[in-house]
């Protein structure tokens, strides 16, 4: 009789499947057996580990060794060495994220060391394609609890209550009072529902396409207690359709939690039934807002719809609805299985448990890390994300996406909840957290927000239609150089009508991003109307390539390199970038050996 | 699935596969040496009982693990228990039918095997 001794786990997180883990996984499995160890070890899918930078990612346990970069050609020596021999690889381990030598487990690694995984729990742990793996970490274990029990709704609500949990995707109203909402709200027929947004639409973040796809089982569990607690028998997941991989773990996970009985009718013997579909959004940004959400599932054009009435009272299909973010509902299995008073432990007086960012932009270790509420910038930034690379300075972390605003390195100590977050002008959003150093002009930030938002404006209310389209003229005027003095009083008029006037939540955030830049960096947008300057050196109208005739050689690079055939000057002789030509893209810059070439 | 006693069954089964994955420091690791000494002189069959021993017992705070060549390669097979806050035993020339007796006594009930460590044998 032989026994499973090892397991391979390989993500297939769409940032890994991207760089090829279907192909290793293919390439571990024809080794296996070309070996003779297809009975000892096994090949088992996971989800996202959070270290997206490093993929593809394989970690071998028991051992728990995690290596990084791996690409199709190192699975025979992974093979060979660790699974036969038992000796890790160490050439491949990661050490990008170590502070010296090469650490073996992810878990001692100072990418994981101040992290706290709750929702994050078992992505990277358990293979999402198998509900007998979701089982074996306590799955379905709160569900099955509560129903064969009989938990009154109300004690359910109240533990929901009890661990202080708020919305994770942006306005962190309280969980269990929306609970309670929809529980107390009346229907007409008595026919109420239950809603997951999954249209995860800012950009950089990606924490709700990561649980879905490393747990979809949890999301599934989740929204049955929630229909449990306020009284509905049928959900909807309304995900992005360019989530494909998500949406196909999803489909995967109904189906088999249906034939265990842990969907449908009668679950667990209790007389409880509980059925889920899926809607696909198609891509537009503003059916992450509530209302314009439901519309959507309707069948509708997803545009907002004013409130009240709220969706608790008068939601999809005019009945009362309870829609919560992926991620809060991660939280729910976790907080019945460790207890309410346990979550309620976890972060700081108003901001109960973790929240997980997406980390990206000028930072070591781009990827997903979760950590306890409170936490302070500066641990998230440099302990976690190794800080920016290449020596460049800190200069801003942007939270929130189109909806939030740029915290300044002065601010770095800040520490990361609900009402800390909003007290400096940003929020925390979905999660999504861009690291900007030196070289990033937060005037063009700002312009690049408020493209997103021009783009992404549903057009149904006038001052975010035709205001942020305003707004980006404005902008866009002072970083082609033709500021004027007054534009900034303008700019700030302007954002504050769009706050007070616009429809829905999007619309009312939209300015935050310019607000925000503002205030913490407005001598770069003076810089751009006084003195005709990019600060940054981003601003292409403001700035200019120019050879400095002392240190040029005349080797001829720079003109060889120039699309634009911008630069002459015979060989041997200092080089001119004839500016009326040149399209400031740089390259010559890169071509020149000598630092030659500077910008101005 | 009708019942919790359903649901609990796959989760006892599924738990100590899953119970393979973690890599904390608060379990006993007992490692076998499977370089080419240690396969030479038998370490496969080894290991295979050690796997078949501690899954038999349901021991889940066990990690059977493997290693290269620990350097005396004539007292292969080698066999090593590392139980956190202990010094580690090196069991030498081991064979699958010291394997039992070394996880019921020391696995199990935490006395070292001395007959069969590498002091004895020296």
């Amino acid at each position: 009789m032989s026994f499973i001794r090892s397991h391979i786990l390989v993500c297939t997180g769409t940032g890994c499947s991207s760089s090829n883990s279907e192909q290793i996984i293919a390439e571990f499995e024809k080794q296996l057996v070309a070996q003779g160890m297809d009975k000892e070890a096994r090949v088992v899918r996971t989800g996202c580990f959070g270290l997206c930078a490093l993929g593809p990612i394989v970690t071998v346990y028991p051992e728990g060794a995690c290596y990084t970069h791996v690409t199709v050609d190192d699975v025979e020596e992974i093979v060979s060495e660790h699974i036969v021999k038992g000796r890790i690889v160490k050439r491949l381990l990661n050490r990008n994220v170590a502070e010296e030598g090469a650490v073996t487990s992810l878990t001692e690694t100072q990418f994981y060391k101040h992290q706290q995984r709750i929702a994050l729990r078992n992505c990277g742990v358990i293979n999402p394609e198998n509900i007998d793996e979701y089982i074996g970490v306590d799955g379905y274990a709160a569900l099955g609890k509560i129903l064969t029990e009989q938990i009154p709704p109300q004690k359910v609500i109240d533990v929901v209550k009890a661990s202080g949990l708020r919305g994770r995707g942006g306005a962190g109203f309280p969980t269990g009072l929306k609970w309670q909402f929809t529980h107390d709200a009346v229907s007409s027929d008595g026919i109420k529902y239950v809603c997951c947004n999954a249209d995860e639409g800012d950009p950089g973040a990606f924490m709700d396409r990561s649980v879905l796809e490393g747990d979809p089982h949890t999301i599934i569990e989740a929204m049955t207690i929630a229909g449990y607690a306020v009284g509905a028998h049928q959900g909807y997941i309304y995900v992005r359709a360019e989530y494909p991989i998500a949406v196909k773990r999803l489909e995967t996970a109904i189906g088999q939690a249906k034939e265990y009985g842990l969907l449908g009718k009668n679950i667990f013997e209790s007389g409880f039934d509980f059925d889920l579909e899926l809607r696909l959004g198609a891509g537009a940004f503003v059916c992450g807002e509530e209302t314009a959400l439901m519309r959507s599932i309707e069948g509708y054009r997803g545009e907002p719809k004013t409130r009240p009435p709220f969706p608790a009272v008068k939601g999809l299909f005019d009945r009362p609805t309870l829609l919560n973010n992926v991620e809060t509902y991660a939280n729910i299995t976790w907080i019945f299985n460790h207890g309410p008073e346990a979550f309620a432990a976890i972060g700081t007086e108003k901001s109960k448990g973790t929240k997980v960012f997406a980390l990206g932009g000028k930072i070591t270790n781009t990827g997903l890390v979760e950590v306890p509420m409170g936490t302070t910038l500066r641990t998230v930034v440099e302990d976690i994300g190794g800080g920016v690379p290449g020596g460049k300075q800190f200069k801003a972390a942007q939270t929130g996406g189109p909806s939030g605003g740029c915290i300044p390195a002065s601010l770095i100590d800040t520490p990361i909840d609900y009402e800390s977050l909003a007290s400096i002008g940003s929020m925390m959003g979905s999660g999504g957290l861009i690291v900007m150093d030196e070289d990033n002009c937060m005037v063009d930030i700002a312009k690049f927000y408020l493209e997103f938002i021009v783009d992404e404006s549903c057009g149904k209310c006038a001052p975010c239609r035709i205001g942020t389209k305003r707004l980006l003229g404005l902008l866009t005027k002072i970083t082609e150089g033709n500021g004027e003095p007054e534009d900034l009083d303008t700019i700030e008029e302007l954002c504050n009508h769009i706050k007070q006037s616009a429809l829905c939540g999007l619309g009312q955030t939209a300015p935050n991003p310019v607000l925000s830049t503002l205030k913490h960096f407005r001598s770069e947008y003076e810089a751009h109307i006084y003195e005709k300057r990019c600060p940054a050196g981003v601003c292409k109208a403001l700035i200019q390539y120019v050879v400095d005739p002392a240190k040029c050689k005349g080797c001829t690079r720079c003109a060889q390199g120039c699309p634009t055939g911008a630069i002459s000057g015979a060989v041997r002789a200092p080089h001119i970038i004839n500016q009326s030509k040149c399209i400031k893209c740089g390259a010559c810059m890169e071509h020149c050996r000598f630092g030659a070439i500077s910008k101005q | 699935m009708k019942t919790l006693a359903e649901l609990q069954a796959i989760r006892d089964k599924m738990r100590q596969q899953i119970d393979l994955r973690d890599a904390s420091d608060d379990r006993i690791r007992v490692v076998v040496g499977m370089a080419t000494c240690g396969i030479a002189a038998g370490a496969r069959p080894v290991l295979n009982a050690l796997l078949e021993e501690v899954n038999k017992r349901d021991l889940k705070n066990v990690t059977v693990s493997q290693t290269g060549c620990i350097g005396v390669c004539r007292l292969e097979p080698i066999v090593e228990v590392y139980v956190p806050g202990q010094e580690k035993v090196t069991y030498v020339k081991m064979t699958p039918e010291k394997v039992a007796s070394i996880v019921s006594e020391h696995l199990v009930n935490g006395r070292v095997v001395e007959e069969y460590t590498i002091g004895a044998a020296e």
